[in-house]
């Protein structure tokens, strides 16, 4: 039980006052940020990220994936209180948790979402304890063919699982790509795309981009809606709390499955917010009580929002275990390794054991952390989303500029990040999966170093992505990803599709 | 409470521009951008050169991606059955956006001159009373509460510095 001994070394780590103190900090700015509408996980943490580049990598990393569970728990304050979703996962635990909130149970409603994130989460990160290190293992033995193979899965995977155009994912992963690219080339040394600009010699840096996509996009989107907080007012105390705890036992097959489906899609960078309507969507199917989905059902609840928190948690694996984020958040988590000098990857396992296992470690205890918190500080939170609009979107406006301020002190990406963000809002309107485009902004020269070296192994020749049965098995694994749009067509030619009820809800992300 | 409400419930605003429409013309934007790619790759070179593949090599393939799909995209808003007739936004909607959008231009055309601190105080205080028709002197106070606050988390607890401007007002203070 090597893992586990190395996970209690990781606990030892991370229990000093100092990071104990900064994991609550972490998790009451993540709830904040997921409540607030504008800022959500990805670019809340880009937005902190320059605040931990003093700090020590492992505190840093403890804080900022302490916002990112925050965040998670988050949205489903607004989904419940304000059926408002605060994050694109939390859309599914509207539909059982309004209502729900509407009949007075809001607290029961909370606590029964807390609660179920939290297990998902947990059920993740044991995943994560036992898988991560086994993949890490398997995967020092890559090469460049084999690490492009996963880049070209990854990507893959966006088209083949994305709801909505084929097309649109392409060119949003494409764009990134072609982003990533601008500045100067790390193997030739040559200017790329800066047509003579000064200011694009240091290239697109994504924290910009995550800042204005989703910062100023979403501001811009909820101004067009109008925002009308009407709310319910959540109570919650320990009785409602041990009432909804005993009665959550019963949907154990829900959450079992849920965080399957999560963990599942999480790893694949299908996402948390997929993993969340499949979620709620199976258990509709094979619940008892299926056909009072959308009522004000619990276990309505507990399935999205395990799933979503499994998907989030398990987004973290290929992060730590191939350096390849499974969601724009850990891509941002990713980006701050990078920054405090660490290399993403399977050689993370190795050298830098502190770092992972403590990482690991603040999983279990963020999350517990966090499920108290949110369980005793709910009011408060609630309380900030009936603060006008019209003070909450210049505060968030002014905390976006600071934060792409300071990725590189310099002026010209404040205005980069205007421009990021009407792009976020033409985007979102007309349905472009986002996540494909920051993932390759992130993943760029990184998909592209180990393309050059592939092609320059075989001189060329695109047969190496063949050469042997790892390699060949994930390219054909991509490649069938890539054209599912065009299989499941086929199918749809040849017999009569089945329905997807929750199609036309589910936000493209 | 404030004006920002309510006013984007009628809808029986003109629309300004349908899905379809918008979606032609980003694709012809991206379209241009896919062919731009192309063409710096190729300037870059995008063959082979004599130590492996050129700086353009793999942008090359990005921007042959980028037209392909953009003239797919463009295919299904112009020409395709199921294109999206429905509507990009109403006139309400786009003034409402225009209205959070230009405010946020010209605060950072000011940022440039008098740096963040200040410049922020001054478009809070300005938000609140345009938009959301607060008082005056409580706007002001909310303003100038909130940059304090930065200033003292950025510059003093965490001394990360932040632009002071062109013009720097803040100097006197000594960061």
């Amino acid at each position: 039980m090597e893992e586990l001994n190395s996970l209690f070394h990781g606990f030892a780590v991370i229990s000093t006052p100092m990071n104990l103190g900064l994991m609550v900090l972490g998790i009451v700015l993540g709830v904040l940020i997921g409540v607030l509408p504008g800022l959500g996980g990805a670019n809340g943490v880009a937005i902190l990220l320059p605040l931990t580049f003093s700090m020590s990598p492992t505190s840093a990393i403890v804080m900022l994936s302490c916002i990112y569970w925050g965040a998670l728990f988050g949205g489903a304050i607004t989904s419940i209180l304000f059926n408002i979703p605060g994050e694109p996962w939390s859309v599914a635990t509207t539909f059982d948790g309004y209502p729900l909130a509407q009949k007075g149970k809001a607290g029961q409603a909370l606590t029964a979402a807390f609660t179920s994130s939290f297990i998902g989460a947990f059920v993740a990160v044991v995943m994560i304890t036992f898988l991560a290190p086994l993949v890490a293992k398997f995967a020092l033995k890559f090469g460049a063919p084999e690490f492009f193979s996963v880049y070209l899965l990854t990507f893959c995977s966006f088209v083949g699982m994305g709801k909505g155009s084929p097309f649109k994912t392409l060119v949003a992963m494409a764009l990134g790509f072609a982003l990533a690219a601008v500045g100067m080339d790390t193997v030739t040394g040559q200017l790329r795309m800066t047509f003579g600009f000064q200011e694009l010699m240091r290239g697109f840096d994504f924290l910009i981009a995550v800042i204005g996509l989703f910062g100023i996009g979403e501001i811009l989107l909820s101004m067009e809606e109008g925002l009308e907080f009407k709310g319910k007012s959540a109570k919650i105390n320990s009785k409602v709390v041990w009432e909804t705890w005993k009665e959550l036992p019963r949907y154990w097959a829900t959450s079992l499955r849920s965080s399957f489906v999560g963990i599942w899609m999480g790893i694949t960078p299908g996402g948390a917010t997929p993993a969340s309507f499949m979620s709620y969507g199976l258990a509709k199917k094979m619940s008892r009580t299926g056909n009072k989905f959308g009522t004000g059902e619990v276990e309505g609840i507990v399935a999205p929002e395990t799933a979503a928190h499994a998907a989030g948690t398990a987004a973290m694996l290929p992060m730590l275990a191939l350096g390849i984020p499974g969601s724009p958040t850990a891509a941002v988590l990713l980006g701050g390794l990078l920054i405090w000098g660490l290399q993403p990857g399977p050689l993370l396992f190795v050298e830098q054991k502190d770092f992972v296992w403590g990482l690991i470690a603040s999983m279990y205890l963020g999350n517990l952390v966090g499920l108290i918190v949110v369980l005793t500080t709910v009011p408060l939170f609630a309380s900030i989303l009936r603060i006008p609009f019209s003070i909450i979107a210049p505060v968030i406006i002014v905390v976006c500029a600071i934060g792409a301020y300071t990725v590189n002190n310099a002026m010209f990406d404040i205005w980069l990040m205007l421009v990021f963000g009407v792009m976020g809002y033409v985007f979102k309107k007309l349905d472009y999966p986002i996540a494909p485009l920051v993932l390759a902004l992130v993943l760029g020269a990184k998909a592209e170093d180990s393309f050059r070296q592939a092609m320059l192994v075989s001189q060329g020749d695109l047969g190496i992505m063949f050469a042997n049965p790892l390699v060949g098995s994930i390219t054909t694994l991509a490649l069938l990803m890539l054209l599912w749009p065009l299989i499941s067509w086929v199918l749809a030619k040849v017999r009569t599709p089945k329905v997807d009820e929750l199609a036309a809800q589910r936000p493209v992300d | 409470m404030s004006d920002d409400k309510g006013a984007a419930h009628e809808d029986n605003s003109p629309a300004i521009a349908k899905n379809a429409t918008v979606d032609a013309v980003v694709a012809v934007i991206l379209l241009t951008i896919g062919a731009v790619v192309i063409y710096e790759s190729n300037r870059l070179g995008s063959g082979w050169s004599t130590d492996g593949p050129g700086s353009g090599y793999f942008p090359f393939y990005i921007g042959l991606i980028l037209c392909v799909s953009s003239l797919g995209i463009l295919y299904q808003a112009l020409v395709s059955k199921s294109r999206n007739t429905g509507t990009f936004a109403t006139v309400q909607q786009t003034k409402q956006v225009a209205s959070v959008l230009i405010p946020a231009g010209v605060y950072v055309l000011v940022t440039t001159f008098l740096g963040l601190y200040v410049a922020s105080a001054i478009y809070i205080a300005l938000f609140m009373v345009i938009m959301g028709k607060y008082s005056v002197v409580k706007s002001i106070v909310l303003g100038v509460a909130v940059s304090t606050y930065f200033f003292m988390m950025f510059e003093v607890w965490f001394k990360v510095p932040l632009y002071k401007g062109t013009l720097n007002p803040t100097g006197f203070l000594g960061y």
